[in-house]
């Protein structure tokens, strides 16, 4: 029997409407053969939980430029563990300081994107760490 | 278009056969001269340099003020003020959607108080100052206006732009509160404002910058700002006001990216496009309406990561491309930009290359050194031909309003956003030091990393400042704004007051969510 295709729900936490990045990453993961859901602009880490445990996503990706991944994702990380979501590959992409980096690592952020980071490589990423399905064919 | 774009049919070498169709005196005419392709001053630079204006805001008011005088005692001619997140979405410190963002991604004013500890010891009869913020931009005007007052400097003496554009924060940006009917009711009003009291003010800064940000192509940035343009003068004429008193305040912003020669050709076509649409459709009679004045940033979104010295270059050709195409005012990214805020070492070397330019080029001496070449006039006709096909298209659907809630230009955009980034996964575009001549190792760079201490520091002003204030006196300014939210009468007065009541800018924004509502997008991708 064939695997259901990866889902993964992208998402816009904050204030910052900057939606370039997010739109790209999720175009390309559909392209993918991934089952991409857009929250959206401005989602609370409490809505992105919620969205992830609706849409059985196995990839949370959020998309962050505004100096805030600290915060949104010591709560997001939080938030599904309470959920028992422990086994959802959480990924960010953005402007996020070297110094930031083993922290985001410290607290369960599995892959951090920076500038410049082909979408082959988020792809290949995804494919390589989620946990709960097979890789699909490319 | 980027270079990867270049149709391999397109010829090698341009000969006056390109340019056949243009007769000078209509198209082109000297600078100074209509349809100002050339320039809106026949002595261009030589008269006055553009302004070199450097966006900058981080953390509290306080440190903000620092850099400011910084920038002023290294040459720095206007002032441009960066706000944060929270302060751009008309929420305060304490909102949970502030989490993380107080002071970050620019400089946290709350309340009027702040606003003066932004320009503690700085003239503002004797500055000018540009303010990026949008939906909540007659909320910040007002508190700059309040602060002018306290200094004793004259509403008339004042110069200065807010940028005061919505539509593109629609289209592009997205920081937007309310629908936009209501906000373009609330740009409206800034324009009969400061046609009666503030009369040197530029009431909006209709900016292509993000639209280009976004992923647009400098026809898509070209075609979709000037049909904002159009929107605003439309919106403006239907409240009753007479073209003339509010079209000369009206400035334009515009990007500065790679493809050099097409990015003079932009602003050339953008100044020659303009001028014929305020004379022919809007029957202005002033010179000054039909005179599009810009200023210019070079593209944020071409700094790399990678190898971030060579920023520095690509920012130096960028403004060039603005100086030659005639930009008002320059704005050059620093080197580190695509990793943090800039530190004061960088943001230092980003004005000396304009100084540079200006100075030591040369490119400054003539007006317009490209008119005339048969390439760059071919491509100022082309790149018009472009974008008056997608303004065409938009005035068929019933102008831009009517566009973005249809979703147009955003799905435009995004097309174009994706186009490019495949562009360059497959090689067809070069980007040095990122898929191509890459390091095998990246030297780190110096970098300003903005810490936690503003958000709490805010919060605790701001409470001193509610405790400190007559709260009969903010309940009913509040009461006023909604009053006149509600009516379709003026709002700028109504927001002066409950600015001088030290309402702040959450409190305000809030007031008119209730009466408006707020505005969300269909999400797609």
């Amino acid at each position: 029997m064939r695997e259901r295709p990866v889902r993964v729900v992208i998402a816009k936490p904050g204030l910052d409407g900057h939606d370039r990045g997010a739109k790209v990453i999720a175009r390309a993961l559909r392209d993918a053969g991934m089952e991409v859901i857009y929250t959206g602009l401005r989602q609370t880490p409490e809505q992105i939980v919620s969205a992830a445990l609706q849409e059985d996503a196995d990839v949370i990706g959020l998309s962050i430029l505004s100096g805030a991944h600290l915060h949104v994702c010591t709560r997001l990380m939080e938030l599904l563990r309470a959920e028992g979501l422990h086994d959802v590959l959480v990924l960010v992409g953005g402007i996020i300081p070297d110094q930031d980096v083993p922290r985001l690592q410290a607290i369960g952020v599995r892959g951090i994107y920076l500038p410049g980071t082909p979408m082959q490589a988020i792809v290949d990423g995804i494919r390589r760490d989620v946990r709960r399905h097979a890789p699909l064919d490319a | 278009m980027t270079p990867a774009d270049t149709p391999a049919t397109a010829p090698a070498a341009y000969t006056p056969e390109d340019t056949v169709r243009l007769d000078y005196t209509r198209d082109v005419a000297d600078p100074g001269q209509f349809p100002y392709t050339r320039g809106i001053h026949a002595s261009g630079y030589r008269g006055k340099l553009w302004t070199m204006r450097q966006f900058a805001g981080f953390g509290s008011a306080a440190d903000t003020n620092r850099r400011y005088r910084d920038l002023l005692a290294a040459g720095g001619t206007g002032l441009s003020v960066a706000f944060d997140l929270p302060t751009l979405m008309g929420r305060d410190p304490d909102h949970p959607l502030s989490l993380g963002e107080v002071g970050k991604c620019g400089v946290s004013v709350v309340t009027l108080a702040d606003m003066e500890a932004l320009f503690d010891g700085i003239d503002l009869g004797a500055i000018t100052t540009s303010m990026t913020i949008n939906s909540p931009a007659s909320i910040l005007f007002a508190m700059y206006l309040v602060v002018a007052e306290r200094q004793g400097v004259p509403w008339s003496q004042l110069s200065g732009t807010i940028q005061n554009d919505i539509l593109k924060e629609f289209i592009a940006q997205k920081e937007y509160i309310y629908p936009p009917r209501p906000s373009m009711r609330l740009v409206v009003d800034v324009f009969r404002f400061c046609a009666a009291h503030v009369p040197r003010w530029n009431t909006i800064s209709i900016s292509g910058y993000h639209i280009r940000e976004a992923g647009a192509t400098a026809a898509q940035e070209l075609a979709f700002t000037l049909r904002d343009g159009i929107e605003y003068v439309q919106w403006g004429v239907d409240a009753g006001l007479d073209v003339d008193t509010f079209a000369p305040r009206l400035s334009f912003f515009f990007n500065a990216h790679n493809d050099f020669f097409e990015e003079i050709a932009k602003y050339r076509a953008a100044r020659r496009l303009w001028a014929r649409v305020m004379r022919d459709r809007f029957g202005a009679r002033s010179e000054k309406s039909w005179q599009l004045r810009f200023h210019t940033q070079t593209a944020g979104v071409t700094l790399t990561a990678q190898q971030p010295y060579n920023n520095v270059v690509r920012t130096t050709l960028q403004a060039l491309a603005g100086v030659l195409g005639g930009t008002n005012s320059l704005h050059t990214n620093s080197l580190d930009e695509a990793l943090a805020l800039p530190t004061t070492e960088a943001a230092t070397l980003a004005l000396r290359t304009q100084q540079v330019i200006a100075h030591e080029s040369g490119v400054a001496d003539v007006v317009d050194p490209l008119g005339g070449s048969y390439y760059v006039e071919a491509l100022t006709t082309r790149i018009e031909a472009e974008a008056l096909a997608y303004m065409e298209r938009i005035d068929r659907m019933g102008g831009m309003v009517a566009a973005i809630e249809q979703g147009y230009p955003q799905r435009e955009i995004a097309e174009s956003a994706y186009r490019d980034q495949q562009a360059v996964e497959s090689g067809r575009r070069t980007v040095v030091g990122v898929n191509a001549h890459v390091a095998a190792q990246e030297t780190p760079l110096p970098l300003l990393y903005i810490d936690d201490e503003v958000g709490a520091q805010q919060l605790a002003r701001v409470a001193e400042i509610k405790a400190a204030r007559d709260a009969a006196r903010v309940t009913t300014a509040l009461h006023g704004l909604q009053e006149a939210a509600r009516g379709d009468g003026p709002l700028m007065e109504p927001i002066l007051e409950a600015v001088r009541a030290h309402a702040t800018v959450g409190e305000m924004c809030d007031a008119l969510r209730e009466v408006w509502g707020e505005y969300t997008e269909r999400t797609e991708f």
